[in-house]
């Protein structure tokens, strides 16, 4: 029973790290750019509901608030791509890199700056009650996060492969000049999915904060949320959940069943492992390799 | 104006390129000798943290600027520079010593470590190199026999010869002792890059595909580049440590390590210069950032992640108007004035590129 109620709550924190892998994946599928803000964006997308929603900011209902902070969000992700990252556009992905990270320091500060640096806690609907499943505790917060991680990534999957947009925001990652031949307005889809991958760190940082407080410095999950999309591979929206789950799940156990202190390294240990045997990750997309 | 007229081969490879930049360099040197006489003790810790900060930002230039391989796990190789250099030292072996034996250590680990990580390539080593800094922080902890784990360790005294330096109590010696070693490791670093070495590393950052037709092994130059590199971070990070007096698993975070790529950015990439101008920006910003305060009327309130912040801005305000950093924009500026009145604008316009995906090749 134990090792049935680990799984369950690795599971549900593991949702929330395929949730921030796969606003990497989605920028990282369609730009070819890896967002390191990607965990602060998750952390400013649960403030922006907080400040919507608890009775001390705004006090929006929690049902017009969530949905208005996963709009803010989306805007803001466009616009970030629109003033900032356009201008970069064709350069290398480590300039990209260095400027999210910088990026993240400054909306950790602005949200700190905002919001103070106390640990809050959303005023969320889904917070309330467990239900208790044959002696396995399962928090309401915990099933909407596994429910809504799993719709969105099969809808983000359809999407990327099914539709028209999807598939030229393949095809502009793959080759800028290329895509342009063909009739694709690159930069338009770049800030496009930009603005989505916004609204799926807001949709990530609102169930994140219905589990529990959360504060300016909740953004440094994005490095596990690293580990999990490599771990899936980048540019694999399956992988990037499944290598959430992974990452997840180990956690609980590890620290439950190894001595402390050896705990908190089995996800990089993972990561590093993974990266020195199969450098692309599990569901790697990376083809042989020809010059 | 100054016209540089070419008589022979050795005068692309010259320590320096004319008569004028060596008197340059060399007053430089002197003026840097006398300062302990022109500034006060705290003035002279803050540039002796300038040049730590800048022998630092040199070992991650030669990989990041010369080789094209962003690291963002420079904390770690400074931490076990550090460990190492001081543990030595508590076995009872002289500073002289135990300070070259601890960069050849951190040199030869961080080789070992390249071995795998030569396979990956820019976002996935970068991701690799953060996970090496993140585990840095727990072996550290895990290893408490030798590290003392959490309570941390403390600087011995250095005796060179008898001659004691500590960093409180003889500041002006310990600034003279990192001067020593920054020219030192200056001078290292420039005669690499004038050597064959030298040259394959700009090949590998330039176009691996190009660099291994012109006969250059990607892998064993990769490899020396991490191996150069990690040597003058560990010298760095015992230098920390004996500046900082006492240091624990937490002194050397993953902070420290984009801290030190940010700088070099802000620098300049692939330049020595870079790597002194963003020492001086990073050392100098706390201070500047409290001497705002006052004038605001701030006071003493803390403000957590404003340093952070601010730092992350004026990055973010270089990429975009300035990508070549502090070192470009001082480059432009000189060029203007050489070339008076022959500049044209669009001199340094970059050309247009256009990203291909690293994942269907």
């Amino acid at each position: 029973m134990e090792v049935v109620q680990l799984l369950v709550s690795g599971l549900a924190n593991g949702c929330v790290y395929g949730l921030i892998a796969l606003g990497f994946v989605l920028i990282y599928k369609a730009t070819e750019q890896v967002n390191f803000a990607q965990g602060d964006f998750m952390m400013l997308g649960a403030f922006v509901c907080l400040g919507l929603t608890n009775a001390h900011y705004i006090g929006l209902p929690f049902w017009i608030a969530a949905p208005l902070a996963i709009a803010i969000m989306a805007a803001l992700g466009y616009l970030l791509d629109f003033f900032i990252l356009r201008r970069l556009f064709g350069q290398s992905q480590t300039a990209v890199v260095i400027l999210t990270i910088a990026l993240g320091f400054v909306i950790r500060f602005v949200a700190g700056a905002i919001w103070s640096h106390e640990p809050q806690t959303l005023e969320s609907p889904l917070a309330i009650g467990d239900f208790n499943v044959g002696g396995v505790v399962l928090g309401m917060a915990d099933v909407a996060v596994i429910v809504v991680t799993v719709l969105l990534t099969f809808f983000l999957y359809q999407f990327f492969q099914r539709t028209k947009l999807g598939l030229a925001m393949q095809a502009a990652s793959q080759n800028q000049m290329a895509a342009y031949f063909m009739g694709i307005p690159v930069k338009q889809v770049q800030g496009m999915i930009w603005g989505l991958s916004g609204a799926v760190a807001a949709v990530a940082g609102i169930l994140f904060a219905s589990k529990g407080a959360i504060d300016p410095n909740a953004g440094l999950l994005g490095i596990k949320a690293f580990a999990a999309a490599v771990i899936g591979g980048f540019g694999s929206l399956p992988g990037a959940l499944m290598g959430g789950l992974i990452v997840g799940v180990i956690e609980p156990f590890a620290s439950r069943y190894f001595p402390a202190g050896y705990s908190q390294i089995a996800p990089y240990t993972l990561l590093l492992l993974v990266l020195v045997f199969r450098p692309h990750g599990l569901f790697s997309q990376v083809r042989i390799k020809k010059v | 104006m100054r016209i540089h007229f070419k008589t022979s081969y050795d005068h692309d490879i010259r320590l320096f390129p004319d008569r004028w930049s060596f008197l340059v360099y060399a007053a430089l040197i002197v003026v840097a000798v006398l300062l302990p006489w022109l500034m006060d003790d705290f003035f002279l810790g803050e540039v002796t943290n300038v040049l730590i900060w800048a022998i630092a930002g040199l070992g991650l230039m030669m990989l990041t600027g010369q080789t094209g391989q962003a690291s963002l796990g420079h904390a770690a190789f400074l931490a076990l520079g550090c460990y190492s250099c001081i543990i030595f030292m508590e076995q009872g072996l002289p500073f002289l010593v135990a300070f070259p034996l601890a960069g050849i250590l951190t040199g030869v680990v961080g080789t070992i470590i390249a071995i795998p990580a030569i396979r990956l390539h820019g976002i996935y080593l970068a991701i690799a190199t953060i996970a090496l800094s993140v585990l840095a922080d727990d072996i550290i902890v895990l290893m408490e026999p030798i590290t003392d784990g959490v309570s941390g360790k403390f600087a011995p005294m250095i005796t060179i010869f008898g001659i004691e330096i500590e960093r409180w109590t003889t500041p002006d010696r310990f600034y003279w002792l990192v001067l020593a070693i920054t020219i030192l490791c200056t001078l290292a670093y420039r005669n690499v890059l004038r050597s064959p070495l030298g040259r394959a590393f700009a090949a590998v950052r330039d176009s691996e595909v190009s660099a291994t037709a012109m006969g250059v092994h990607i892998a064993r130059t990769k490899a020396a580049a991490f191996g150069i590199s990690c040597a003058i971070t560990g010298l760095a990070g015992a230098l920390m440590g004996f500046y900082a007096g006492a240091f624990n698993n937490e002194t050397f975070s993953l902070v420290i390590s984009i801290t030190l790529l940010m700088m070099i950015v802000i620098g300049g990439l692939g330049s020595i210069h870079g790597a002194f101008f963003g020492a001086v920006v990073v050392a100098f910003l706390p201070q500047f950032l409290s001497m705002a305060k006052d004038v605001v009327g701030g006071g003493s309130v803390a403000i957590p992640g404003l340093e952070t912040g601010v730092f992350g801005m004026i990055l973010i305000l270089f990429i975009l108007f300035e990508p070549m950093g502090i070192y470009g924009r001082w480059m432009k500026i000189r060029v203007w004035f050489e070339l008076f009145p022959f500049a044209r604008k669009d001199m340094f316009k970059r050309q247009k590129s256009y990203l291909k995906t690293e994942r269907l090749r």
